[in-house]
């Protein structure tokens, strides 16, 4: 079982902040990895927010092939941070032996906002062709101001190989999206653990997508980043990405798509047509099963909703500076115990709850 | 002592062989007039007895005329197997026997091909049944409550556009449909096939037509009835039922002189409009009704003369799929202003998937949905060559197409509904899940529809005289002392009961699997015990 995190601040927080949030549910995720997207970073990365970083996992070999690539794709590096890691002995951690969070210049001559972000998309994705092919690593994410780092293992081992409770301030971020189990239902593959990251999307997903098969043979041919479907939760992703970036569609529609209404209520309703058109052209992007899932968006919004018959749960709560999303509140009374507990939201299978960057959380009512 | 006369017909030569038994019989004649094939009659049979009746044996030897119930020794009369003169008589002494050693088949072909009615006695192979869901949610994916849960079983029917090309535009922050769209239905997917009045009787044909009324007005289920070739009563073209109804056009076009005069005064616009193409007991045939079935009122709703009505193989000066499209989908969309799915029927064949490549590829965007019918599809009359040696079966090719549109990514987009065969063995809810699991929209069904009202043919050479104007049943007559045999109540709450029950099933087969709305394509969901179906069919084999 999965249980999902995430934190939105207004003050930059370190990694430790989502173990903590996390660890309290530890009964429901099974320790078995840890995986994070941290977006608007500060600390070591504060000076890059507008450039490109590249997150990899890769062996001495693999580190060369990327920067062959890079170099002749004209991508010049501005900063790398490696952690150095803490080797105490007895740690449980299936460590790779490089993490690489390097900066990069855009090419010359690549402007635009749609260029760039399809070419950092084609990159990541030729280097996870080139590392996959060699079977020398991982690239999880290139993009301005988002890092992501997965491992395998006991999160409280990787946090502390990784220093992640050293709160130096050197590692921060006002977004951070956590969760702590590697894929037990198939192969442990590093990909297929959430979040996953496509293009400034972020997400990640509590519980089954029965119509994982559906979702996949459609999504496999709308979108050359739709690739891997190592896990039924990317399949979140993808419709996320396909109806907000490729569709260009506001955010309330992505519920329609994933949890349509049923058609009884459909009729009812005054934008019936347009529903029942998006229900019909999106049929196979519907998600069933029990589910709930946290995404980020590339505005650094925080969204938060679940399947339309609520057999996932979420809860969601903060203060002035801080809101938080977990699976379970015990998470929340970890981090946030001093919060308004009353306040505390509970989506139902309705709704998506987002959060700005005010931490204003708004509810859309399906 | 006679001489044999081998040629003759003997009645061990019939598929039936009528086992009477004259101690139980008590003359009262209901089997003979029971039987519409002329297949029983009584005869005076002379008996030789021996009987002693003093208190010493004193042996009397008689020779009796006794009336009996004798089979008659002629093909055109062979018992058909149905069983009426069971059902008639009081005391169960007379019924039909199967007889293995029958040389029917090859003694009857004297006038030409052999006709009948029925499905495919040849290829009645079940793969269906060697297909199980096996992907039943367990613990981390709870099954849904069947009972308690909200399902949402509907299927699109007309031409779904893509999501990047709906004419959408933007009004604060708010989606609005800039243009008009393809029509699309959401209807439930079992649909009444296409079976005429003419092939059906009046009675029959009401009875299936007023279940799907009552489907849809008393039970909230959006189930559609297609026509048959041979158009509809007046009555109900004008009628706001209309609606309930897929009008179907076929090569013989029979009926849509009526149609066409009753457009003007629709208050309803029709469920939809099916071309058939060809169908899958006798594809490559056209529909044909024998001159014995066409009596005057089905003379009037087609406007022909008595006469054996045999329908061209194909529409005529048609010979393309582009063809196709620009006439018979253009004119049939452009006849109710673009407000109606047209969709077409095509027999299952080896070249289904370039057929509907072909469709998905229509740069119209008009065809609103492909019907495959296999070969065990049923007929009122073919010629049984067509029926038990032509055809494809429906269940691999409704996989090839779905999957040849997901190739594509256009999977959806044109709904497919696959039918020929469906609730063979009575589990219609089971066969339509398993085929929607495959990549079908929903499925169609029309001899089982004639079952429930009574019809005791089946695929085992019982009975199959549809094309005679004799069914014992009522329902495929045109004989109005036949036709009484059916309750036209009693037959349509039979099949609205199916139908409610076939509601019920496919929530029990959806709830397991911890799907709300109907799961076409998933076929992680099946899995098959036979290796060679697994394969074709891309699912997975266990054992």
């Amino acid at each position: 079982m999965c249980r999902i995190g995430s934190i939105k601040s207004k003050v930059p927080v370190h990694p430790s902040k989502a173990l903590h949030l996390m660890l309290p549910q530890q009964e429901g995720h099974d320790n078995s990895g840890f995986a994070m997207v941290m977006q608007d970073l500060y600390g070591i990365f504060s000076n890059y927010k507008d450039k490109p970083l590249l997150s990899l996992a890769c062996t001495q070999a693999g580190a060369h092939l990327v920067e062959e690539y890079m170099d002749s794709h004209n991508f010049l590096q501005l900063a790398e941070w490696i952690p150095v890691p803490d080797k105490k002995p007895d740690l449980d951690i299936q460590a790779m032996p490089y993490y690489i969070f390097r900066n990069y210049d855009y090419p010359e001559h690549c402007d635009s906002k749609e260029e760039r972000e399809e070419l950092l998309l084609d990159t990541r994705l030729a280097l996870r062709e080139i590392l996959d092919c060699a079977g020398e690593g991982y690239v999880y994410s290139f993009w301005p101001d988002v890092l992501t780092l997965k491992e395998i293992g006991d999160p409280r081992d990787i946090a502390t190989y990784f220093r992640l409770w050293d709160d130096n301030g050197c590692l921060v971020a006002k977004n951070i999206i956590a969760q702590c189990r590697q894929n037990t239902n198939y192969d442990i593959v590093r990909y297929a653990a959430h979040p996953f990251f496509l293009q400034g999307y972020t997400l990640c997903a509590n519980g089954e997508n029965t119509f994982y098969t559906k979702n996949k043979e459609f999504q496999k041919s709308l979108h050359r980043g739709y690739i891997g479907f190592e896990s039924d939760s990317q399949n979140f992703l993808y419709t996320l990405h396909y109806v907000l970036h490729e569709l260009k569609w506001p955010l309330p529609y992505y519920k329609h798509v994933i949890t349509p209404l049923p058609f009884a209520e459909i009729d009812q309703r005054e934008d019936r047509e347009v529903l029942k058109a998006i229900r019909q052209s999106l049929a196979n992007l519907e998600i069933n099963g029990p589910n709930t899932i946290i995404a980020g968006l590339p505005d650094g919004r925080m969204m938060t909703c679940c399947d339309s018959k609520k057999l996932r749960p979420v809860v969601l709560g903060g203060d002035d500076t801080m809101v938080a999303i977990s699976s379970e509140v015990c998470g929340l009374n970890e981090i946030l115990p001093h919060r308004d507990m009353t306040k505390d939201i509970y989506p139902n299978e309705r709704e998506i709850v987002v959060i700005d960057n005010e931490l204003e959380v708004k509810r859309w009512k399906q | 002592m006679e001489t044999i006369k081998v040629q003759d017909i003997a009645v061990n030569d019939l598929p039936w062989v009528i086992e009477h038994h004259a101690d139980r019989c008590t003359l009262c004649g209901s089997c003979v007039a029971s039987c519409t094939f002329g297949s029983i009659k009584p005869v005076v049979e002379r008996q030789s007895i021996t009987v002693s009746q003093a208190n010493q044996p004193t042996p009397l030897h008689r020779r009796i005329a006794v009336p009996i119930i004798q089979q008659v020794a002629d093909l055109a009369k062979a018992c058909r197997g149905c069983g009426m003169c069971e059902r008639v008589c009081p005391n169960q002494a007379i019924h039909p026997r199967r007889n293995p050693d029958s040389r029917k088949t090859l003694l009857s072909r004297d006038n030409g091909p052999v006709k009948r009615g029925g499905r495919t006695n040849l290829n009645a192979q079940r793969t269906l049944d060697n297909i199980v869901v096996g992907r039943i949610s367990q613990m981390t994916d709870p099954s849904l409550d069947a009972q308690r849960h909200t399902f949402d079983i509907r299927a699109p029917f007309g031409r779904v556009l893509a999501a990047n090309e709906l004419p959408l535009k933007m009004e604060n922050g708010k989606l609005l449909m800039a243009k008009k769209t393809p029509p699309v239905q959401w209807i439930y997917p079992l649909i009444f096939s296409d079976m005429s009045i003419g092939a059906l009787s009046t009675r029959a044909w009401e009875a299936v037509a007023l279940a799907c009324a009552y489907l849809n007005e008393k039970c909230g289920l959006p189930v559609r009835m297609s026509s048959g070739e041979g158009g509809m009563p007046v009555k109900l073209l004008e009628s706001e039922y209309l609606k309930y109804f897929i009008i179907q056009i076929a090569s013989g076009h029979f009926g849509w002189n009526r149609i066409i005069k009753a457009m003007p005064h629709m208050v309803t616009d029709p469920g939809g409009v099916l071309i058939k193409i060809g169908q899958g007991a006798k594809p490559g045939d056209g529909g044909l009704l024998q001159a014995e079935k066409v009596a005057e009122h089905v003379q009037a709703i087609r406007g022909v003369p008595k006469a054996t009505l045999a329908s061209p193989p194909n529409h005529q000066g048609l010979y393309s799929i582009e063809e196709s499209v620009q006439k018979m989908h253009l004119s049939m969309n452009a006849a109710f202003g673009f407000r109606v799915p047209v969709a077409i029927k095509c027999a299952a064949s080896a070249t289904s998937v370039s057929v509907y490549n072909n469709l998905l590829r229509d740069p119209y965007k008009i065809c609103g949905g492909f019907f495959i019918d296999g070969i065990q599809g049923g007929t009122g009359a073919a010629n049984e060559v067509s029926l038990d040696h032509t055809g494809h079966p429906i269940v691999s090719k409704i996989r090839d197409c779905y999957l040849a549109a997901v190739k594509q990514g256009l999977q959806g987009q044109i709904p497919l509904f696959g039918g020929g065969g469906i609730g063979m063995t009575g589990n219609a809810a089971a066969d339509a899940f398993k085929m929607i699991c495959l990549g079908a929209n929903g499925v169609f069904c029309g001899k089982i529809l004639i079952q429930l009202l009574g019809c005791v043919g089946n695929e085992k050479g019982r009975c199959n005289s549809c094309n005679t104007g004799k069914c014992p049943t009522g329902i495929c007559t045109q004989d109005p002392r036949l036709v009484k045999r059916l309750d036209v109540d009693r037959g349509a709450q039979k099949i609205v009961d199916y139908v409610l029950t076939f509601d019920q099933e496919l929530r029990k087969l959806m709830a397991p699997i911890g799907n709300s709305s109907l799961p076409v394509g998933r076929s992680d969901a099946l899995v098959s015990t036979d290796k060679a179906i697994a394969d074709k069919l891309g699912i997975q084999y266990v054992c």
